[in-house]
């Protein structure tokens, strides 16, 4: 096998090094592994591959997938990418950068990572944010985590059922290890008032799996009457124009900034973001930035408030996070820069007029009705009269992904800024064509 | 680099916008879409108070990230010598198949018939992975190395629960483990405890002895260590820790020095993860986003799909990006770059040993560590750290392991050529010469950086962590 591309050293520099080193071969330097140990078959890997064939490899893979108009959110919403977002994020001082340890050099990410920070506080009108987390269902968990943490000797949490389903599958699954005790709840209200014992925390969305843009008046006192701590879960996107968790008298806000111009891109990577009551801020998990000077009075910002992470404290650390999604927190952090107030107004308008246009005119084939009565700001539900299969099915062949069934058999829809109502009215003649 | 003083936030004018949306339909253009007006029945749902988001042109946008990055150091900028972190060249054909329309624009809930594609990257990774490693199967939900360690602890206590095995509550960890190790031992509501190293470095095999019994879950260990040397007791180890009903788990950040040459499996280990933003190419994006699928042998598979430890696929761009990384390798390739890491590591080693105290002069695998400066005349792990980026070097990973109070813990990766490493060296010795001549300068660098040493003081007792 000849020279690699992604190795530098030659025959020559090989034989150089070796002789610095004191020893003969390669393998030598592998004299104190146990000799079974050392692999001696063949990879069962394939052949090496030219960049050539590598990119022809993935074009087949590529063709195998259908190219799909998608009309579903329930977590991952279509937004428009604006093109400058992929252009400074694979700068390579910001794609190819590690943590931000050595402030002095890294002063790039640790400047976006506090205008991320100061931005998801306006959003969730919070004081305090961290540098991110892996997506919107993990911050759900490390809430949770943080609610049994912050209150003492309770190990309860009440979960909304109208989280998202992989919001509280992932919430149930750092809850079973953890010792945490779920309440999984469809009426979050009463369940707090009738008092579950130790409870810590209850989690509510702010627009929940259906699409509704839930009401938590009164929410807040209920749970903090009792001790606890309340944590909403949001879409960034919509915090632009529904109401606030910091109106409601939240003490956490989680979600997925995904609904900032991230593509889908089957699922990741997103980011999730987390804020808090600056009671709370020493209980976050994950990276922190902070501003302060140089020693000749330069602003400057530091990973701060390291006491809690786990390279300082190991087991008594807020949670074992390390890297979390930092350039995706660029990405919502350009995104925001560029829609500005404006922008997030003018994209939530649109994604309100195209659903309801889109929500009205399904009702009216007749091949639906009504479930909830709530408001709904981009995303809805609606219960099929018509064959779901049949529909689905063409509406695929129509190349829309569109009417994903949920547990309880309604079809959910989901407008964004990047539909058209050509695309909609489309979507209304497949319906009708479905007996 | 240069400094730049700006946030974004300084940029802002009233008025001005870096966005481009379509007019909303049936209203006027131009119409003024300063307020959002829902037809609404139930007012109190939407947000009261005022958006404060920056004003800014695109131009705007453009120009104050492109000057942000100009403040930073990447792998592409120059040579990253981070022990533990194994900052390897990320290659470009990565990035472009990551960025295929046909993957990034997959919903991660469309129907399985028409994500065929990007079902069978999860199914060639699977086994290209299986195949490296020596273990059956992987899942690819973990977002990043301790989001993999925490899944795969929780794997290892279904196993014990599913066999009625409930009182295996306790985890046992090297004293040189990452932080992360004991951290997701806790996460998983695991009891640590920890197992020291012995003189050599190496795990105390008649310390860990008395430690086992029917309360052990299994022990965590990344081999190499920390210290860049191998456990070469690992299958002592292993007997012990089976013999008493515990699994072992293999912390992959190490995996570096093995690829190619050994696999976990085959050591016993039976639960592992990787950190494809490691050994795998994809690039490390300023502190993520990575991926740290978690590998399990045979009788730990029927438990594998249990942890929903993250919201749909995992991190399906970083896969991709891995999995064409393995494709360049390919079997032939693969089989030096375990090696040419080990190789760099140990030229680097053996090149500074007269200028940087050695604890442990053995041969490393892909990394070691220092003790600081042989004669340091003052000058402390973190003055030399500091000098380094003067001179156009990302600094070593410092005061880590814990074992040694001045540690500097070197790791070079396969991908620095003879010449990188040997400037390197250069410069070590420089500051070395430098320590004995001018220790008042190496206290106060970096001198030609963007900005000189922070105040950290400060900013942990009078936090500011929002722009206002």
């Amino acid at each position: 096998m000849g020279a690699f591309s992604y190795f530098p050293q030659t025959g020559e520099d090989i034989r150089v090094m070796l002789e610095r080193i004191g020893v003969g071969t390669l393998d030598d330097l592998y004299a104190d592994v146990p000799a079974d140990f050392i692999y001696k078959g063949e990879y069962d890997l394939p052949s090496a591959m030219s960049e050539q064939q590598v990119r022809d490899f993935f074009e087949g893979l590529a063709a195998k997938n259908a190219r799909l108009k998608v009309f579903v959110g329930q977590g991952a919403y279509d937004h428009y990418t604006p093109s400058v977002i992929p252009y400074i994020t694979s700068r390579s001082e910001f794609l190819t950068a590690y943590t931000p340890y050595q402030c002095e050099i890294s002063q790039g990410t640790l400047r976006y990572i506090f205008e991320w920070q100061s931005m998801i506080c306006r959003l969730t009108g919070l004081d305090c944010s961290n540098a991110s987390m892996y997506d919107g269902p993990t911050a759900a968990a490390e809430a949770v985590r943080m609610c049994v943490a912050s209150t003492k000797k309770r190990n309860s949490v009440i979960v909304s059922a109208r989280l998202l389903p992989h919001v509280i599958d992932t919430i149930r699954t750092y809850a079973k290890y953890a010792g945490i005790n779920v309440v999984v709840s469809d009426k979050v209200a009463e369940d707090v008032a009738e008092g579950v014992l130790d409870l810590a925390g209850v989690i509510v969305p702010s627009i929940n799996r259906y699409g509704i843009i839930e009401s938590h008046l009164g929410l807040a006192d209920l749970v903090h009457g009792k001790g606890a701590l309340l944590v909403e879960y949001c879409d960034p996107s919509a915090l632009a124009v529904v109401k606030t968790p910091a109106e409601w008298g939240a003490d956490i806000a989680v979600g997925d900034g995904q609904s900032l111009g991230i593509p889908l891109c089957y699922g990741g990577p997103y980011v999730g973001f987390m804020a808090c009551t600056s009671a709370l801020m020493r209980k976050l998990p994950g990276r922190i930035v902070g501003q302060t000077t140089d020693a000749s009075g330069k602003r400057c910002y530091v990973l701060t408030l390291q006491a809690r992470e786990q390279h300082i404290r190991r087991e008594k650390a807020t949670s074992n996070i390390c890297s979390n999604e930092s350039l995706m927190a660029l990405w919502c952090t350009v995104y925001l820069s560029l829609m500005g107030p404006q922008g997030m107004r003018k994209l939530n308008t649109l994604c309100y007029e195209g659903s309801h246009y889109l929500h009205d005119a399904l009702l009216a084939t007749g091949r639906f009705e009504r479930v909830f009565e709530g408001e709904f700001l981009k995303e809805f539900c609606l219960r099929p009269l018509c064959d779901v299969r049949k529909l689905q099915q063409a509406l695929l062949d129509a190349g829309f992904f569109a009417a994903l069934q949920t547990e309880e058999g309604y079809v959910t829809f989901c407008v964004t800024e990047k539909h058209s109502r050509e695309e909609l009215d489309w979507i209304v003649a497949i319906v009708k064509s479905i007996k | 680099m240069k400094y730049y003083d700006k946030l974004i936030f300084e940029l802002s004018k009233p008025g001005r916008t870096g966005y481009s949306l379509p007019e909303v339909p049936g209203q006027a253009r131009n119409n003024d879409v300063s307020s959002f007006q829902p037809k609404s029945r139930n007012p109190i749902l939407w947000r009261e108070s005022p958006l404060d988001l920056p004003e800014v042109s695109e131009v705007d946008v453009v120009r104050h990230y492109t000057n942000l990055s100009q403040m930073n150091f990447g792998v592409d900028t120059g040579f990253y010598p981070l022990g533990s972190c194994t900052m390897k060249y990320n290659p470009k054909i990565n990035e472009e198949i990551a960025g295929m329309p046909a993957f990034t624009g997959l919903h991660p809930l469309q129907p399985t018939s028409t994500v065929k594609g990007a079902l069978e990257v999860y199914a060639g990774m699977d086994k290209a992975l299986a195949a490296i490693t020596g273990m059956k199967h992987f899942t690819f939900l973990p977002c990043a190395g301790a989001h993999g360690e925490l899944t795969g602890l929780m794997l290892m206590r279904e196993y014990h629960m599913s066999r009625g095995d409930m009182a295996r509550t306790k985890v046992i960890v090297p004293d040189s483990a990452h932080g992360t190790n004991p951290a997701s031992a806790a996460v998983c509501g695991l009891d640590i405890v920890v197992v020291k190293s012995k003189e050599d470095g190496l795990v105390d095999v008649e310390a860990l002895r008395p430690l086992l019994g029917p309360d052990v879950a299994g022990i965590m260990l990344t081999n190499p260590n920390t210290l860049g040397l191998f456990e070469r007791d690992i299958k002592e180890i292993a007997a012990l820790v089976h013999a008493c009903g515990g699994l072992l788990y293999y912390d992959g950040a190490n995996m570096n020095p093995l690829l190619g040459v050994v696999r976990p499996g085959d050591m016993g280990f039976d639960i592992m993860h990787l950190n494809l933003h490691k050994t795998f190419s994809t690039p490390h994006g300023g502190g993520g986003p990575g991926s740290g699928p978690v590998g399990v042998a045979d009788k730990v598979v029927p438990f594998l799909h249990i942890p929903h430890v993250s919201g749909f696929h995992g991190n399906f761009g970083i896969i991709l990006r891995a999995y064409a990384y393995i494709l360049m390798l390919g079997r032939e390739h693969i089989k030096m770059a375990g090696k040419l890491a080990t190789l760099g590591a140990n030229y680097i080693k053996e090149s500074l040993k007269d200028c940087y105290k050695l604890p442990i002069p053995t041969v490393c695998k892909h990394e070691f560590v220092f003790d600081g400066l042989l004669e340091p005349n003052g000058v402390s792990t973190l003055d030399v750290a500091k000098r380094l980026l003067d001179y156009g070097f990302h600094a070593p990973t410092i005061y880590f392991p814990l074992l040694f109070h001045q540690a500097i813990m070197i790791e070079p990766t396969e991908t620095e050529s003879l010449e990188t490493l040997d400037a390197f060296i250069a410069v070590m010795r420089k500051i070395a010469e430098e320590a004995a001549t001018d220790p008042e300068m190496l206290h106060a660098a970096p001198h030609n950086t963007p900005i000189g040493r922070p105040d950290e003081t400060t900013a942990a007792r009078q936090p500011v962590l929002k722009y206002e």
